[in-house]
């Protein structure tokens, strides 16, 4: 229990501070930033419902007033502005990216995280997205797809990151890896 | 760590969270149901004299954290400009400043711990569905420490990649600074169990004891 607690709030941390890594820009000019990497990874590695709690205890933090999002925003600004639905999206990739990997146990463990990240963190996480730029921006649904497309390649890029650093911590701590039990 | 809260005293601060968190909500509620562009210009005047009231510095502190707005603010312009339906362009962007400056406000003069309060106060009547408000609490403040702990430790890996490799760290690094929080993570946890049985507090106050 108290590993359980120690592991949710260290995931937490992790996305403040993947949040805080200054952020690439693509060649399209697009800004990635990382912190999405910790949403993908509290799922991969806590499995679904400690990686969603994890997400939950991040965004109220952020909700608190603490300015963990990142490039520095955060208080409840955040959660009145276009960007809402990524945040009511972040648990609910997390959940899905969890369930996932379990579920792709046949697979080895890195390209199981690798393929469930993918899933969570584009269509599982830009649905809600789109719904709150819908809502908040007054946007029709298509424009607001459609300027989720430059995201693509920087969550793709992630979500293979994602893999290949679930499979490297699984291989040196086993038994860490929810879905994947040591022996 | 640093907060949003603005180090300018302002009356605000001593009003109590719940108060300024009821109202943020109704008023919130309020502006997305005013489709009226009277209202929103109405409305955004008000939350500028909220600012106002406390001094010009305040406001452009106000101001400061609206800017990542302005991209946004700026598509929904030109959008609504080009489809020809330039006032229901704008009510939207006067909505999107009144309610995220109104929600702003309350973050700059809400303290943390006022926050934390709050929060634990309005989670009390789901102990009775046997949520543990103590144990939120501790992850709050385990994440509090773990922010710093965690940058420091990345610093110090970045160092002794830098110290031995003549290329810029890559990804490579990532791993390790993961295998360094999950194994401090793991010795929190002993510490805890060593000291405190955690299933048995349900509350702050008994944690501080």
């Amino acid at each position: 229990m108290e590993r359980n607690i120690a592991l949710v709030a260290l995931f937490a941390a992790l996305i403040a501070v993947l949040g805080l890594v200054p952020k690439l820009t693509l060649m399209t000019g697009i800004p990635i930033t990382a912190q999405s990497l910790g949403v993908m990874l509290c799922g991969t590695v806590l499995g679904a419902r400690r990686g969603a709690l994890a997400v939950m205890l991040f965004l109220l933090m952020v909700a608190l007033g603490l300015p963990l999002l990142a490039g520095g925003r955060g208080g409840l600004g955040v959660f009145a502005g276009p960007t809402v639905g990524f945040l009511v999206g972040f648990p609910l990739a997390a959940l899905v990216i969890g369930w996932m990997t379990a579920r792709l146990s046949s697979l080895p463990v890195g390209p199981a995280a690798g393929i469930s990240a993918a899933l969570g963190g584009i269509p599982v996480l830009y649905i809600p997205g789109i719904l709150g730029m819908m809502v908040m921006l007054d946007m029709s649904a298509g424009k607001a797809a459609v300027s989720m497309l430059p995201f693509i390649p920087g969550d793709l890029i992630k979500a293979v990151l994602a893999g290949a650093i679930t499979a490297a911590l699984a291989r040196a701590r086993p038994g860490l890896v929810a879905s994947r039990p040591a022996g | 760590m640093l907060t949003l809260v603005s180090e300018i005293d302002t009356p605000y601060h001593r009003l109590p969270a719940g108060a300024k968190f009821g109202a943020l909500s109704l008023a919130t509620v309020a502006l997305f149901l005013a489709e009226s562009l009277t209202l929103q210009l109405a409305a955004l005047a008000g939350v500028a004299a909220l600012y106002l009231r406390v001094g010009p510095d305040f406001l452009s502190q106000g101001l400061r954290s609206l800017r990542p707005l302005l991209f946004f603010l700026v598509i929904v312009g030109l959008w609504h400009g080009l489809l020809g339906t330039p006032r229901d362009g704008l009510v939207v962007c006067l909505r999107l400043l009144s309610a995220v400056a109104l929600a702003n406000l309350v973050t700059m003069t809400t303290r943390l711990d006022d926050a934390i309060d709050l929060v634990m106060r309005l989670l009390r009547p789901f102990r009775r569905l046997g949520l543990k408000t103590g144990q939120i609490a501790f992850a709050i403040a385990l994440v509090i420490r773990f922010v710093p702990v965690m940058m420091e430790n990345t610093r110090r890996l970045l160092d002794a990649w830098r110290a031995r490799s003549a290329r810029r760290p890559g990804w490579q690094v990532l791993a390790p600074i993961f295998l360094v929080a999950i194994d401090d993570a793991t010795r929190v946890a002993e510490a805890i169990r060593a000291r405190a049985d955690l299933a048995t507090y349900t509350d702050l106050d008994d944690l501080e004891t």
